[in-house]
């Protein structure tokens, strides 16, 4: 497994960017040419008995997008919405998904011989997602297989086959 | 110098696909033993077309066998040869080939040779001619006609004329080509051109016009008609017409056979049969214009992707307005309602360009009935109605797979065998009918037999088999659902054209896709109809917006019956999720959206709310809701976009102040409230 991700992150060659943001105590970072914008977070339109993750739809001039809270999924404690609140808008997997995070902060580019490869982790992110440990001056950065994370099954964001809604009993 | 033809050949290919349709289409509803005149022009032209085209565009593998047919054609149009049915299969598989030759060079897909061949020598034997070579070789097809059909000619006469100009045509600018393509045109035309005799060579003076045309036709036209043609060129006394009393022998080959009195072998320019590269043949005014033009599909999609936005905007402007005292902007308020109305025109026109008629589907069931009737050794008539009736074009697309798997069904399993009809004190022949009607804002459409419908036991016995869930007590309309399971399928045999089981439930799947529904109705011994119902637009819909809890909803306006505040005593509470309402004498079924939707603060007591009643698949239900807001047309944005589809939903909309809402799907909740 870690072999596997070793080779991803080399095979990628260069330097790259990343945006880099916090998710509780965390920081992580995620492929600039991923993202699309960073918004505050506003009404948000909920749709019934979807996981609770998944906060809703918004209108972003004129497209319906999904909004996470990667905070919910990663089981924060203290999970507030206000003026400074963020959501990541990216393009993945041919989707326009947005995510909220706690913050957002630089852009940093990370050369390979920035990058290490990810221990097993215990906390927050399952390390299937992770394709590495980047050190940006003093700080450790979990790097971020975005498109895995959205894509996997547990967000249940991409079609289903089945999605019957459960009756409220 | 070449010039590059290949950019213009998507527009022969699809110009040729018209003229094979009409073709077909002509081929199809004509009467052998009495074919109306017009329409054997009509399908002489259109391959004479075609075979121009090819020429033009470099396909000699179609110019080979279009020109066989439409020299065929010719004789049939002239009535040297009768039309028989059998002809006409042959001409329908013509057709199929040339269809194939163009397909290969459009898509590069695989052409049967040896089926193009077959085609040929089919088509030379009825003519009893030799096969047209490539085209550089001119064919004779008027000489070997049999014997006894040149009675048939009686009405044509072959005339002498000869036309001799003044010597001052060229320097008047006349052009001859189009005099003789006309004449041409008229029957079977030969020309040679001449010099006048006793020229002085040395006296020769280029501007002057020193030829004679002599020329030969065989027409059913009169000479006045003739006269006709040179009417702007030449004067009477310029042309001399004769008829001539022997049959025309016409056996065209290059160059021979000199004029009167000249020297010079005359090349003969226009033989009716020469494979002229650009000889479209089309004369002006004969050919139906349809006036239309061709637009690419993106651009009609971005038109109707802006005036969504449009219909937005307004509404963003109408909400913004609502808070404005009227009195004071009295001048704003009139303007937003004008734009109001002229932008709901303005929707309907985007919209109804990219309606077409459903005949672009239904044209293909009569050759399809024809065939499989045949093979089926069944006497089947296929009635359209309603072929005008418009759907919007992506949906007419989509229509065609399940509208042919519906109509081989009735074929192969509709409709019985002539002599079980009999037996049955049936007429011998069948009747499929296919109809399109618009109702409301959905378009119908049905395909009914009037065979032996369905056999509720079959079907039920091939349930239990196939470990559906069955009950001798189920409705007639529930057990014809059955057969959309999947591997569902009654027939005993498996036939190359049904039985296979695979083809219900595709057909229910695709007519979901498009946001429409199936029913099935049937009476055993009588027939079966099954109707398929699909929305007109799927763009922009008419709703109600209704609030539950803190959450807005759109409600289609089509599916809404009424809306009404109960009293107590109309309620009937048996258990919390079993309420009815009573409505005029109907105790129809209580559904809680804010349950549903696992909305919190949803009012509980229906005598506090709002009742709407709606309506799907036959059945009513009565959605509960805090208020109702207000009625508005929305655009309908895809939820499955960037998420999926959510259960009771089809799609979301944005409303005036910017958020989302959802847009409930009334059949989708009928089956929610069937299924719990």
């Amino acid at each position: 497994m870690n072999m596997q991700i070793q080779t991803t992150v080399t095979a990628g060659g260069g330097v790259r960017e990343y945006l880099t943001f916090t998710l509780g105590k965390e920081a992580y970072a995620m492929d600039i040419l991923k993202v699309q914008e960073i918004r505050g977070y506003d009404v948000v339109t909920h749709i019934a008995n979807a996981p609770d993750f998944m906060k809703g739809v918004i209108n972003l001039r004129g497209v319906i997008v999904p909004i996470i809270d990667m905070r919910i999924k990663f089981n924060q404690d203290t999970i507030v919405y206000d003026e400074f609140t963020v959501v990541i808008i990216m393009k993945v997997l041919g989707r326009v998904i947005g995510m909220v995070v706690d913050s957002v902060s630089d852009v940093v580019t990370l050369s390979p011989d920035k990058i290490k490869p990810a221990p097993e982790f215990g906390s927050g992110i399952n390390s299937e997602y992770i394709t590495g440990i980047g050190t940006s001056g003093e700080q450790m950065l979990i790097l971020v297989d975005i498109e895995r994370l959205i894509g996997s099954d547990d967000m249940q964001l991409m079609a289903m086959a089945d999605n019957r809604l459960d009756m409220a009993a | 110098m070449n010039v590059d033809l290949s950019q213009f050949y998507q527009v022969f290919f699809d110009e040729s696909a018209e003229n094979l349709a009409e073709m077909e289409r002509i081929f199809l509803a004509i009467d052998p033993a009495n074919p109306d005149d017009e329409e054997l022009n009509a399908v002489f032209r259109a391959a004479h077309s075609i075979k121009g085209g090819a020429g033009t565009f470099g396909f000699p593998d179609i110019t080979v066998v279009t020109h066989t047919l439409e020299s065929l054609l010719d004789l049939v149009r002239h009535h040297e040869i009768a039309l028989t049915r059998e002809m006409v299969d042959v001409f329908l598989q013509a057709g199929d080939a040339i269809t194939m030759q163009l397909t290969g060079h459009r898509d590069g897909s695989s052409v049967d040779q040896q089926l193009i061949e077959r085609v040929c020598e089919q088509l030379s034997a009825i003519s009893g001619c030799s096969v047209a070579s490539p085209v550089t070789k001119q064919v004779q097809s008027t000489s070997p006609a049999p014997p006894e059909l040149n009675a048939e000619a009686a009405s044509e006469s072959t005339y002498r004329i000869v036309f001799t100009p003044p010597h001052d045509l060229y320097t008047r600018m006349v052009r001859m080509e189009p005099i003789f393509e006309e004449l041409s045109a008229m029957g079977d035309f030969t020309l040679t051109a001449g010099i006048e005799p006793h020229h002085e060579f040395a006296n020769y003076d280029p501007t002057r016009c020193l030829a004679i045309w002599e020329m030969t036709l065989t027409t059913d036209r009169t000479p006045d008609d003739i006269r006709e043609v040179f009417m702007f060129v030449a004067d009477e006394d310029e042309i001399r017409i004769e008829k001539s009393t022997a049959p025309a022998a016409i056996a065209p080959t290059q160059g021979e056979t000199a004029p009167d009195g000249g020297a010079i072998q005359g090349r003969r320019l226009y033989d009716k049969n020469e494979t002229a590269p650009g000889a479209y043949g089309r004369r002006p005014g004969e050919k139906a214009e349809t006036s239309s033009i061709r637009v690419g599909v993106t651009k009609v999609d971005q038109l109707i992707n802006q005036m969504g936005e449009l219909v937005i905007t307004q509404a963003m402007l109408a909400q913004a307005a609502k808070q404005l005292d009227p009195v004071q902007f009295e001048n704003l308020h009139r303007g937003l309602s004008l734009l109001e109305r002229t932008t709901r025109d303005l929707q309907e026109s985007v919209m109804s360009i990219r309606m077409l008629p459903i005949s672009f589907i239904f044209n293909r069931f009569p050759r399809l009935v024809r065939d499989l009737a045949d093979k089926l050794g069944k006497q089947v008539e296929l009635k359209l109605v309603g072929e005008s009736t418009e759907l919007d074009k992506g949906l007419v697309e989509k229509l065609a797979d399940p509208l042919t798997h519906l109509v081989r069904n009735s074929l192969d399993h509709g409709i019985e065998s002539p002599e079980a009809r009999i037996a049955t004190g049936k007429s011998p022949g069948g009747t499929i009918t296919l109809k399109a009607v618009q109702q409301g804002g959905r378009v119908v459409v049905e395909v009914g037999d009037d065979g032996a419908g369905l056999n509720r036991d079959r079907i039920l016995a091939k349930a239990a088999q196939n470990s559906l869930p069955v009950s001798d007590t189920m409705s007639d309309e529930e057990v014809w659902q059955l057969i959309f399971a999947p591997g569902f399928s009654t027939a005993e045999q498996v036939t190359d054209v049904s039985g296979r089981g695979v083809g219900m439930d595709v057909v229910l799947k695709n007519v979901h896709a498009m946001g429409g529904r199936v029913s099935i109705f049937s009476t055993h011994g009588l027939g079966s109809r099954v109707v398929i119902s699909l929305p007109l637009t799927m763009a922009i819909l008419d709703g109600l917006s209704v609030r539950v809890g803190n959450e807005t909803f759109i409600v289609p306006l089509n599916s809404i019956i009424e809306s009404l505040q109960p009293l107590s005593s109309d309620l009937n509470e048996v258990g919390r999720n079993n309420t009815t309402v009573h409505v005029r004498g109907e105790y129809i079924p209580l559904m809680r959206l804010g349950d549903i939707f696992s909305i919190p603060g949803a009012v509980q007591r229906p005598e506090e709310a709002v009742v709407m009643l709606i309506e799907a698949e036959g059945e009513q239900l009565a959605l509960l809701v805090d208020e109702l807001l207000g009625q508005h047309q929305v655009v309908i944005k895809s939820l499955e976009t960037n998420y999926r589809k959510v259960d009771g939903t089809a799609g979301a909309t944005i409303l005036g102040d910017g958020r989302v809402a959802l847009i409930l799907d009334a059949v989708d909740m009928v089956r929610l409230w069937r299924s719990r």
